[in-house]
């Protein structure tokens, strides 16, 4: 069974309810990390041995996070910045996170149609995420399409019950291998008709 | 006209007083007022002051030697070894080229070779008293200029005790050599050269002993006594006693109290004993300038005074030229090489004993010795003036100037912190600074806390920060910062306005222990002030809320946020006055403030009115905006 760790950044978590939904759901899952990143380090002082630690224990990394303009909030690129150091993650001798399978998992306010070059944020969240895609390209990771909740201000909660459930069914398959090459192909992760609902 | 010691005090001091504000009214140094007020109160012009001059001179030499220990506590055994260099090489071609100069120009004159020698061999020396105090007052002691005009004083202070000892050798075996009551006292007189080595390297190493096993555990003891003039007197008991060491064994008391100071400059009581001596030294210093300018002796130059004026001349510029071409052979730049021969071109105090002691061997004529006196003391009060000239006419035409510091010498000037208390305070800060490379000057009061922490490293001394003249010489003109971090609320009010007032330029970082003493630093115009209680406290606050089930990021800045909040309201309320010093009153307007406090708190409420990363707050929004548009 392969090992999940989820490095989860949000400055506000106590007041969103979308992530509220996500995260109750994975509960004390076996072979689960829940890494609260704001929590952690509140003061933005990273542990860089203790986090490339905990990198290099799991097989699969999620970049858990709400979608702030356009981007990450600003802990989790910091924790970019410290983490993935040359010649550990990148460079001549930086195989540490070789093999290993990564994605984002998002919360959006507004819903997907914004997002292309005919509505108001002009470019694909797939688009926005390439900063992310390169990363994981540099260090040795296949990438994964990212996992999208969208238009969050006007979810109902049956609706993000419906996204909790996918969440934790996609990482139950991703943890026995059941899951491949064909999700690659698809613009979301919750888009796969693989993932039972 | 003499008289009482109480009338000779009162002529010494009032000239001082009248010629030495003059002369630096007039931005002439005050060794020059000092040298004019002697010639003034001498016996050839006002004659307040007669054949009692000279025993004044003899016991304001004294001056000299607390001057050399002083200079001894400046320089750590480190920097003396590195100096060794110049002093060896400047100091001997100095000393050996002047008295070979000069015996040349004497039999050239006519003069017997023993003559010529003795005189050669008291031209070859400076004078450490008037060159060291111009070099000091103008804060000149970093330069290669000072360095090198140290060096040349210190081998001349060294060599002198050699002249003394062959001096005798130089008696025409006829002469029965004269028995003087005061230099068969010393012990190395008699002793063959190599026995007089050994005998001086012996109490150099008595010296160094007795600073380290002797003199600071005693200077401990004293501290602990917390009464101030015993540390006085143990200063003045350092001096007295190594000088009459070194008396005792026939070398320079001037040599052994810098030796002296040497040892006990990396000790934790270099700025005690520096502030506490420092203005005995000035005032006897200034005794002994006036007793040269008192000695000078008018009737032997009217006599003959083409004769002395052209001998004087003479010397002066052999010994310029020397000093010159030292300056060339050690590649001074031209600006320091001719400020070292101006102020060292004179012949200084240590000929005074030369002379006097080569007349009692008869080997000096009666007139010789009158008209060396006479060069010596006129060449020494000329050197001032020669200084003046140097600086107004001659260096502004000289390009170079020494305003090139090293790089290395600009960070740590540039960087000048003084820390007052080392406490746990005091230490954390410290600590903190060290491990960035900023060392800070430490002054404590406990010496027993100085004398552990001078064991662990670091660079701590035992003195009482509300003393300004202690703060002075732990370098607080050259400070750009000082952390007060004492524990005493008085004290640190005190030191705050003390250093306000004398130094409002530097920039004051001060311990409070609570908001009322903030108020009143406050109150005293002081800016960074840092209460030990707020932090803390909010930390452990912030923890117990995270019990509670905050998020911690939340917590941090919402500790933010109340600190702000807190020191707008602590300057607010600092403005508001205060009446009487009553405890009780005080105690009920304490009470009073506090509640005023949990009122605004209250009425602030529970900083809901923060809609960062919110994203309920703009569902809610959108959400409402949207219904207004649908009706």
């Amino acid at each position: 069974m392969k090992k999940v760790l989820i490095v989860f950044a949000h400055p506000r978590f106590e007041n969103s309810r979308a992530n509220a939904a996500l995260v109750d759901r994975l509960g004390a899952k076996e072979h689960l990390t829940f890494h609260d990143l704001y929590e952690e380090y509140p003061h933005f002082h990273i542990d860089v041995k203790k986090e490339q630690q905990l990198l290099q224990e799991n097989d699969i990394i999620i970049w858990h996070h709400p979608f702030y303009w356009y981007s990450c909030p600003a802990l989790l690129k910091q924790w970019f910045d410290m983490v993935l150091e040359f010649n550990w993650a990148y460079g001549p001798e930086g195989h540490a996170l070789e093999g290993k399978t990564v994605f984002n998992v998002i919360t959006t306010g507004s819903s997907r149609e914004v997002y292309c070059s005919e509505g108001i944020n002009s470019y694909t969240i797939n688009e926005f995420l390439r900063p992310f895609e390169q990363t994981a390209n540099l260090c040795g990771m296949s990438y994964l399409p990212p996992f999208a909740v969208m238009g969050t201000y006007n979810l109902t909660d049956d609706r993000l019950k419906a996204y909790a459930d996918k969440y934790e069914n996609l990482i139950d398959q991703l943890q026995n291998d059941r899951l491949t090459e064909s999700l690659s192909n698809c613009l979301f992760l919750n888009d796969s008709s693989l993932l039972k609902n | 006209m003499s008289g009482s010691l109480l009338f000779d005090a009162i002529v010494f001091l009032a000239g001082a007083l009248i010629c030495v504000s003059l002369a630096k009214r007039l931005g002439l140094s005050s060794v020059l007022g000092y040298l004019i007020a002697g010639v003034l109160i001498g016996p050839y012009v006002l004659g307040f002051v007669g054949e009692e001059g000279e025993d004044i001179l003899h016991f304001a030499e004294f001056g000299v030697v607390m001057m050399l220990f002083l200079i001894g506590l400046e320089i750590e055994p480190r920097n003396f070894w590195n100096m060794r260099k110049s002093i060896l090489g400047m100091g001997g071609f100095q000393v050996v080229v002047t008295v070979l100069l000069t015996y040349l120009l004497f039999t050239f004159l006519g003069f017997d070779w023993r003559v010529a020698l003795v005189i050669g061999m008291a031209v070859a020396l400076s004078s450490t008293a008037i060159a060291m105090q111009t070099i000091k007052e103008k804060g000149l002691m970093d330069t290669t200029f000072g360095i090198s005009s140290f060096s040349i004083l210190l081998f001349q202070d060294i060599i002198v005790i050699f002249m003394l000892g062959a001096l005798p050798l130089l008696t025409s075996d006829d002469h029965s050599i004269p028995v003087d009551d005061h230099s068969t006292a010393t012990l190395i007189e008699n002793l063959p050269i190599g026995l007089q080595t050994l005998a001086i390297i012996a109490s150099v190493a008595v010296i160094i002993l007795m600073g380290s096993y002797l003199i600071v555990p005693m200077l401990r003891k004293v501290s602990r006594a917390g009464i101030r003039e015993l540390l006085i007197a143990a200063a003045f008991l350092i001096v007295f006693a190594i000088s009459y060491l070194m008396e005792f064994v026939g070398l320079s008391p001037a040599l052994g109290a810098f030796l002296g100071g040497v040892v006990l400059s990396t000790s934790e009581f270099k700025h005690e004993l520096e502030s506490t001596l420092e203005p005995f030294k000035n005032l006897l210093l200034g005794l002994f300038f006036m007793a040269v300018g008192a000695s000078i002796n008018f009737i032997v130059i009217a006599e003959s005074p083409l004769t002395i004026g052209g001998i004087l001349l003479a010397i002066i510029l052999l010994k310029a030229t020397v000093l010159f071409l030292a300056g060339r052979l050690f590649k001074l730049k031209l600006d320091q090489k001719l400020l070292l021969t101006f102020s060292l071109a004179q012949v200084g105090e240590f000929a005074f004993v030369l002379l006097s002691f080569a007349f009692q061997l008869d080997i000096l004529e009666p007139e010789q010795m009158d008209m060396m006196l006479v060069i010596t003391a006129v060449s020494m009060s000329l050197t001032p003036i020669l200084s003046v000239v140097n600086e107004r006419f001659i260096l502004p035409k000289v390009g170079t100037k020494e305003s090139i510091p090293h790089p290395m010498d600009h960070i740590a000037k540039s960087q000048k912190i003084i820390l007052l208390g080392f406490g746990h305070f005091g230490s954390t800060v410290g600590r903190f600074l060290r491990s960035h490379g900023v060392e800070a000057t430490i002054l404590d009061f406990d010496s027993n806390r100085v004398d552990f922490l001078r064991k662990m490293g670091f660079e701590v001394y035992y003195g009482d920060a509300t003393r300004l003249d202690l703060l002075e010489s732990a370098g607080i003109k050259d400070a750009n910062l000082i952390i007060c971090a004492i524990d005493k609320p008085s004290v640190t009010k005190e030191v705050a306005k003390l250093v306000k007032e004398n130094y409002p330029h530097i920039e004051l970082m001060v311990r409070a222990k609570n908001r009322y003493e903030a108020y009143e630093l406050l109150n005293l115009g002081i800016e960074n002030i840092y209460r030990e209680t707020l932090d803390t406290s909010l930390a452990l606050a912030s923890d117990v809320l995270h019990k509670f089930g905050f998020r911690k990021y939340t917590l941090n800045r919402q500790v933010h946020n109340f600190i702000t909040y807190d020191e707008e309201s602590l300057r607010r309320m600092a403005k508001e006055p205060r009446r009487g010093k009553d405890y009780i009153y005080r105690a009920r307007q304490e009470l009073a403030q506090q509640e005023e406090l949990l009122e605004k708190d209250l009425k602030r409420g529970l900083m809901t009115d923060d809609m960062h990363w919110d994203g309920e707050h703009i569902r809610k929004t959108l959400k409402e905006d949207k219904e207004n548009r649908d009706m």
